[in-house]
């Protein structure tokens, strides 16, 4: 592997006395999709948001292209490109689609936006004529795909996608995840969580197995979707 | 995007034509009176609207800024005889700071844990107010001089409502433009969801920080102004009723609207003027019309209405 992009190492955070992540070590590399999987409550969403910086770390360090990024505001990384589209479809409720999109510009400056506009509209269209609307007023899938395009906006180096697929219909799903593919392909570097272990596995280069807050296993996407623990316990298999 | 910017020039067209007329629609200076203290409270409100209606957070202690507005020009007026406009500005500067300082650590909390942590600030000044007898009069209040602009003193109720309609109409169109700027935005972003703010690069603590500032001041111009044209002041102006006060004005008039604020602010002073004539069953009165107004408007009399009015 070439130098990472982000090396996270012996990274720890806690709610309060309760340890949600435990010593958690993995690496992205530039223009990798890594998967991060896990049952509920192994500590997934915790690593993106520690990385994101939007919950502080209480042990170990994140390195972004050699910098160490530990303490700093989460404002700061996505200054640097780490950007995060948190789960359950953080969308701005009340604002325009338009503004939504325009907030996700905003730590680059808006003189950059109408671009990033064209390119956000061009790759969800249904978001085009539904520009004027309220986020809150969009469907489910449409609201997951205005959070995506949200965070494409802040032109990532490192796109943190925070279970995309979530109470979502299976054909939706599959548009969600030709997307992420899509983006994959344009060079992108992704770091997925995802609990569809299935969908995740087949389009990671390689991914994370978490339990409990540890990483307990890691490998291509492939040879982990062959792994007979992770079939048993994620693949329903 | 252009629909709303018509919305807001239209609107600011419509708050100039009805502060020009209102002076001559008035029967007497009695009513005039009202107004002005409408006006000044519609400010202080704009302000509290941007911190509670744009970017949803609480303040039940946001008299205090008021009070201190009006008692740092008091003090430094009558006491050290400095120019008020100074004495306002010395007050703008003195709320700035206090409000930076408590911005930080109290803006961290959310919910009924920020409304305690206001109220308390809130109580903390109103005491602080009423014991410094030596400085500030103590519960009784004190007289403060008239207000005095390069040399000019307004003579009268008509020059007090001018300077007072010229600054609230500034003050809503300061209010407008910063709610459609990036700042707005940024705003808006966090009062819906902090967590998806903060990860698109909004500094929710810096923003927090700003409009409590901004709406500090906006606290501070109204107190002093009042402490000037009302000539005496007493530490109830900052205590826990008017604090409550400026924020069902907000509510009441409709949240994130800046016209809203004007409306709230400018029924809630009139109102108990004109039931003053119904002697003990004012306040049953104004509770009643505020829980109809809340039941069947529940968005606040502007927004409620304006929406009443695009449907058709």
């Amino acid at each position: 592997m070439t130098a990472a992009l982000l090396e996270v190492a012996g990274l720890g955070a806690q709610y309060g006395r309760v340890v949600a992540l435990h010593d958690a070590t993995l690496a992205v590399a530039a223009g990798e999709l890594v998967a991060l999987v896990g049952g509920n409550g192994a500590g997934k969403t915790t690593l993106l948001r520690t990385i994101s910086g939007v919950r502080p770390a209480s042990a170990g360090s994140i390195r972004f292209e050699g910098r160490d990024i530990t303490r700093l505001a989460p404002a700061r990384r996505v200054g640097l490109g780490i950007v995060q589209v948190p789960e359950g479809r953080q969308v701005f409720a009340p604002l325009s689609v338009e503004d939504n999109l325009r907030l996700g510009a905003y730590a680059r400056g808006r003189e950059r936006s109408a671009e990033g506009l064209a390119r956000a509209y061009r790759m969800f269209p249904a978001l085009r004529q539904k520009r004027d609307l309220p986020a809150g007023s969009l469907s489910g899938g449409q609201q997951q795909m205005l959070a995506i395009a949200r965070g494409l906006m802040a032109e990532p180096r490192l796109l943190l996608l925070d279970e995309p697929s979530m109470g979502l219909a299976p054909l939706l799903i599959a548009e969600i995840f030709a997307a992420i593919a899509d983006l994959k392909r344009a060079g992108a570097t992704i770091l997925l969580v995802e609990q569809n272990a299935t969908q995740a596995l087949k389009i990671a280069d390689r991914a994370y197995v978490l339990e409990t807050g540890r990483v307990v296993l890691e490998g291509s996407g492939a040879t982990l979707a062959q792994n007979e623990r992770v079939k048993a316990a994620y693949l329903g298999m | 995007m252009i629909r709303r910017r018509e919305a807001r020039r239209g609107g600011l067209g419509a708050l100039a034509a009805v502060l020009l007329v209102l002076p001559f629609v008035l029967p007497n200076t009695y009513y005039l009176n009202v107004a002005i203290l409408a006006g000044l409270n519609a400010i202080a409100c704009i302000g509290l609207n941007l911190l509670i209606g744009y970017a949803g957070q609480i303040s039940l202690g946001h008299a205090a800024f008021f009070g201190i507005g009006a008692y740092v020009s008091a003090i430094l007026t009558a006491g050290q005889g400095w120019p008020p406009v100074l004495a306002l500005l010395a007050a703008l500067v003195l709320n700035g700071a206090l409000a930076f300082a408590v911005a930080r650590p109290i803006l961290r909390l959310r919910g009924h844990y920020l409304a305690m942590a206001t109220l308390g600030l809130g109580i903390i000044v109103a005491i602080v107010l009423a014991q410094e007898v030596r400085l500030t009069g103590g519960p009784d209040g004190m007289p403060v001089p008239p207000l005095v602009l390069l040399g000019w003193s307004p003579p009268g109720e008509a020059a007090w409502y001018g300077i007072v309609a010229v600054l609230l109409w500034i003050a809503a169109w300061l209010s407008l433009n910063l709610a459609r700027s990036p700042i707005g935005r940024a705003l808006a972003a966090l009062n819906a969801s902090e967590i998806a703010a903060a990860t698109a690069g909004v500094d929710v603590a810096r923003h927090k920080s700003l409009v409590f500032v901004l709406s500090a001041l906006y606290a501070s111009l109204a107190g002093s102004l009042f402490a000037h044209y009302a000539g005496f002041i007493t530490p109830a102006k900052a205590g826990f009723l008017q604090s409550v006060e400026l924020v069902t004005m907000v509510v009441l008039g409709g949240m994130a609207s800046t016209f809203g604020a004007v409306v709230g602010a400018a029924i809630l002073t009139a109102l108990p003027q004109i039931f003053a004539t119904f002697h003990e069953y004012e306040t049953i009165a104004l509770g009643a019309i505020l829980m109809g107004i809340m039941i069947f408007l529940p968005r606040g009399l502007v927004p409620s209405l304006a929406r009443l009015a695009g449907r058709r």
